[in-house]
């Protein structure tokens, strides 16, 4: 058979899936909270590039429009891991653990 | 003139209320405030009695307009001033016991600090009376009675600071409401039949709508007999009859003029002269007199029973008058209206008289009221014994029958028990029992009046040795008013009899029903008149004529006996009272003899008025604050402000509290429930979008 | 045929190491889990022929942010023991929400593509992917490129402050205090008598 574009988005969409049941099922370490969101982002980034590899031939399309946005995606979740993860040492450095269960300050 | 007379007391009340009493800043000393009130009540007295010649005499009657007042659609009533002879009456009556008892409180209220404050308000409640008697409308009829009921309230409570007093005047008010519910209901009635609320309107239109019915609770009546009945049911509010009457011996709470001017004179003779004034109205209503008859009877009975035990010498008078109203309904009661307005007139002198005697009393014996504790201060207050004795031989009635020659109440009580005789005569039920009552009544009310002199003047002193000493005559501001009324209760009876009963020189003038003229009496129902006739044995009653030909119609118009039997009761009453507390020890004697045992269950029963305060205390009273209590607890408290405002600030309070749960400050949470929505979003999309 | 083999292989390896990034007790493990995502992801780009994007996600997430992830994974002194309470309550809930969202896009992506089976397109023109890269990345994207520079300076200058401290008897230099000190302040002169010493 053919691997076709439906068979990428897929794994793509399982990716995803597991990346936001990641966010809530956890509940112990902020750490992988974090690594959820990379995955977030990968999938779409798989996304991304399928579509745009797949797609290329379309009247009016930017072939490597896909791929150029997936690689500023790559940029900023570097940005934002890092940022994230010097906020983390920083509350860590606060509050002496990570759990999840303990950041209710802002509880209604 | 009759400005001057309605007018002036309220302008004494003003200046006094307002200027004398530490509202005003007390900026009128307490002198002048009580020489203005008094000096202006009796330049309105004086002027009364010129009104009463010039009307009743020179039948000069009018009909002024002060004020424009309500003038709405149909409806038009305003402020005037209806003078006729009834009107005159009534002005001499209100004007000179208000002006006596303005000038006997500066004697009786002499060691109270509020001077002004009291004669205001007497002004002031004879200011709404006089609104009352010269109404030309039933709205300011209406207006005049509560403004009586609201000076009644303020006096009987003058002494604010007993708790007793307070709760008087509270009864006194609560129950004159209930029955002015009655008299409130009975003029939009009167405005619903006749479309009109003035005097004259109304009584001139009573012929053409006599056979109209109207519904009233289910129920169809006749509209005059249902007129007449709820007027009636306001004036026995007013007028203390049988079952309003609670308030009236509790009102004795308040200081002795105005129980003399109040509860004697004045208001409480405002329901008889409703009754009197809309007499057109009870003409056409047969049931309803018959009723006022059986009730004015009952009354008199049931008060003079009451009044035989009681031991408080203001308590008995207060019964007395119970009872002396009560004979003046029933007279009103078989149509002889006149009849009961001379008695009003002859009534209001001496039971001002005997009130005032009893104050005086109080007074010499220092404020005290139990009549158990005096006895033989004759010697020390020989010129209020004077005045007692007379208003005594007043108010039970002696005189020589068939002559002129009485007391004042032997005239008006005669006339009106020979009235209810004649009713009786002529097939009346009512008529009948009233007269038998009327004369067991009058055999008691010589008892009790007679026993109150024995007790108090005669005997032994059993009280305090300490007070005996002290007691004095009182100084002579208290006196003058005693012997004027004296003159009053000798003299009223034979003076204006032939006016009052007689009609002499037409007198009434169309005031009250006189269907035959000047030279007949003045009773209107046709078949009292009929039965005079009957009743004579064949004597040609208009043959008679001359000056007392009148007199001699009537006198044999009766039988002999039926003129007799009143003053042989009084003088019987007046025996038995003698045997019982002058001779031997007298009222000690009972008085340790009910000590010792206790009192039979007769004697109890009577002594607590026949128990009905406490029937109504555990009816009346003790219902109306259950249905209070639950309207306050159950439907304000837990319904309206459930529903309402408590029960909106909880709902929202709570659903806060349960929706701020949602914030439970997790990240998890947050991401979980906005997974949740976009799952559901995306679904919302395939079915609209069609998959 | 090979295509189909090494693609089956990846996404399996990908969807499986992922959910041992959840499922792991261990942090360490967990951020090891991520980096075989990551380069079973790789292995997916290298197929559909994005084989810059492949290496670029190899050297930027795994060399620079999986690493970082390792050095506070270790950094922090966390309890691993205690971690994993706690999972299995929302687990049926959390799993059935997730198994819905991902029927849903399912449905989406093989709606979209319905009745097709497209394929990879082989490029024509025959520039590699990183020449193909090049003609678009400096020319009509040229301005997102540096904001995407500046992303990732604000990131690294955000990252310094947030986490910078100032420590007790950390001796430092301060230039500018060097460069202001004049003779009067800098220098002393003493006279010393010959074998006295400074003293």
């Amino acid at each position: 058979m053919i691997i076709g574009l439906s068979h990428y988005l897929t794994v793509a969409a399982i990716l995803f899936t597991i990346g936001v049941f990641g966010i809530f099922v956890n509940r112990k370490n902020v750490i992988i909270i974090l690594m959820c969101v990379e995955l977030i982002l990968l999938a779409v980034n798989i996304n991304f590039v399928a579509f745009s590899t797949h797609m290329a031939d379309l009247p009016g399309n930017n072939p490597m429009a896909g791929q150029i946005f997936a690689l500023f995606i790559l940029t900023v979740a570097a940005a934002e891991a890092a940022v994230g993860l010097a906020i983390l040492v920083v509350y860590f450095r606060n509050r002496g653990n990570i759990a999840v269960e303990d950041i209710d300050l802002m509880k209604g | 003139m009759y400005h001057a007379i309605v007018f002036a007391p309220l302008l004494g009340a003003i200046i006094a209320g307002l200027l004398g009493t530490r509202f005003g800043r007390q900026f009128l000393p307490e002198k002048p405030s009580m020489v203005i009130t008094t000096g202006l009540l009796f330049l309105s007295a004086i002027l009364s009695w010129v009104a009463l010649f010039k009307v009743g005499v020179g039948h000069e009657e009018q009909s002024i307009k002060v004020l424009r007042w309500m003038d709405v659609g149909d409806m038009k009533a305003n402020w005037a001033f209806k003078i006729d002879t009834l009107t005159a009456v009534m002005l001499v009556v209100v004007n000179s016991v208000s002006a006596l008892v303005h000038l006997y409180s500066w004697g009786y209220m002499s060691d109270d600090e509020f001077k002004p404050r009291f004669f205001s308000y007497l002004s002031l409640f004879t200011f709404a009376m006089l609104m009352l008697v010269t109404s030309d409308n039933f709205i300011q009829l209406f207006f005049g009675w509560e403004g009586v009921g609201l000076a009644s309230y303020l006096l009987i409570g003058y002494y604010f600071k007993k708790d007793t007093a307070n709760a008087a005047s509270i009864k006194a008010f609560v129950t004159n409401r209930v029955g002015d519910v009655g008299l409130a209901l009975g003029v939009m009635t009167v405005f619903l039949v006749f479309g009109s609320v003035n005097f004259d309107t109304v009584f001139n239109a009573i012929a053409e709508n006599s056979d109209r019915r109207l519904p009233f609770l289910g129920m169809e009546f006749n509209a005059m007999e249902l007129i007449a009945a709820l007027l009636f049911i306001g004036a026995m509010g007013k007028s203390a009859q049988f079952v309003l009457h609670v308030w009236l011996p509790d009102a004795m709470e308040g200081p002795t003029p105005v129980s003399a001017l109040i509860h004697a004179a004045t208001m409480v003779t405002a329901g008889v002269f409703l009754v009197c004034r809309a007499s057109a109205i009870y003409e056409a209503a047969p049931i309803t007199s018959g009723f006022i008859t059986a009730m004015g009877a009952f009354t008199a009975l049931f008060a003079a029973t009451v009044a035989l035990v009681q031991n408080d010498i203001k308590r008995v008078i207060a019964y007395s008058t119970c009872s002396q109203l009560g004979y003046m309904f029933f007279a009103a009661g078989v149509g002889a209206y006149s009849a009961a307005m001379f008695h009003l007139f002859t009534h209001a002198f001496f039971k001002a008289l005997l009130f005032l005697c009893a104050g005086s009393v109080i007074h010499a014996m220092h404020h005290e009221q139990d009549m158990r504790k005096m006895g033989g201060i004759r010697k020390k207050v020989p010129l209020t014994y004077a005045a007692m004795i007379i208003g005594t031989l007043a108010i039970t009635g002696i005189g020589i029958p068939g002559t002129k020659i009485g007391f004042a109440g032997f005239f008006s009580k005669d006339a009106i028990i020979e009235a209810a005789y004649s009713a009786g005569i002529a097939g009346s039920g009512a008529g009948a029992f009233a007269f038998w009552i009327g004369l067991v009544a009058a055999l008691m009310t010589a008892f009790y009046s007679w026993r109150l002199i024995f007790m108090t003047f005669h005997g032994e002193y059993r009280g305090d040795k300490h007070t005996l000493d002290h007691a004095h005559e009182s100084p002579m501001n208290m006196l003058v008013p005693l012997g004027l009324l004296s003159v009053g209760a000798i003299a009223a009876g034979f003076v204006f009899y032939s006016k009052f009963m007689g009609n002499a020189g037409d007198f009434w003038h169309g005031a009250l029903p006189s269907k035959y003229g000047a030279d007949r009496a003045a009773i209107a129902s046709e078949h009292l008149m009929a039965a005079a006739e009957t009743a004579h044995d064949g004597h040609d009653a208009v043959k008679h004529g001359g000056p007392f030909g009148w007199l001699f119609n009537l006198v044999h118009g009766y039988p002999f006996w039926v003129l007799l039997l009143p003053l042989v009761m009084s003088v019987s009453g007046f025996i038995i009272a003698i045997i019982m507390y002058m001779r031997g020890e007298g009222a000690a004697k009972h008085i340790r003899n009910i000590e010792e045992t206790g009192g039979s269950p007769l004697y109890n029963f009577l002594l607590n008025k026949w128990y009905i305060d406490e029937l109504y205390d555990a009816t009346v009273v003790k219902g109306a604050r259950k249905l209070g209590d639950i309207f306050w607890k159950i439907g304000d408290q837990k319904i309206i402000d459930g529903l309402g405002p408590n029960g909106v600030a909880a709902f929202a309070a709570g659903a806060a509290k349960r929706l701020s749960k949602i914030q439970s400050g997790y990240l998890y949470h947050y991401a979980f429930v906005m997974l949740l929505g976009v799952a559901v979003i995306i679904a919302l999309v395939f079915r609209t979008v069609g998959g | 045929m090979l295509t189909v083999i090494s693609f089956y292989l990846l996404a399996f390896v990908a969807v499986a190491a992922a959910f041992m990034v959840v499922a792991a007790r261990n942090p360490v493990h967990s951020v090891m889990y991520l980096i075989l995502t990551f380069f079973s992801a790789a292995g997916l780009f290298i197929l559909m022929g994005a084989e810059f994007l492949a290496l670029l996600l190899v050297m930027v997430y795994v060399g620079a942010v999986a690493v970082l992830f390792l050095f506070v994974v270790m950094m922090l002194d966390v309890d691993f023991v205690e971690m994993k309470q706690g999972f299995l309550s929302y687990l049926p809930i959390g799993a059935l929400v997730a198994i819905v969202l991902l029927l849903e896009m399912i449905m989406v992506g093989a709606a979209y593509v319905a009745g097709e089976t497209k394929t990879v397109v082989v490029r024509e023109t025959g520039v590699s992917n990183l020449e193909a890269f090049g003609q678009v990345l400096y020319t009509d994207y040229a301005g997102i490129f540096e904001a995407a520079g500046f992303v990732l300076l604000v990131a690294m200058i955000g990252a310094i402050v947030l986490t910078l401290r100032e420590r007790d008897g950390v001796r430092k230099q301060d230039a500018t205090a060097q460069m202001a000190r004049t003779k009067e302040t800098g220098m002393e002169m003493v006279d010393i008598e010959p074998g006295q010493g400074i003293g």
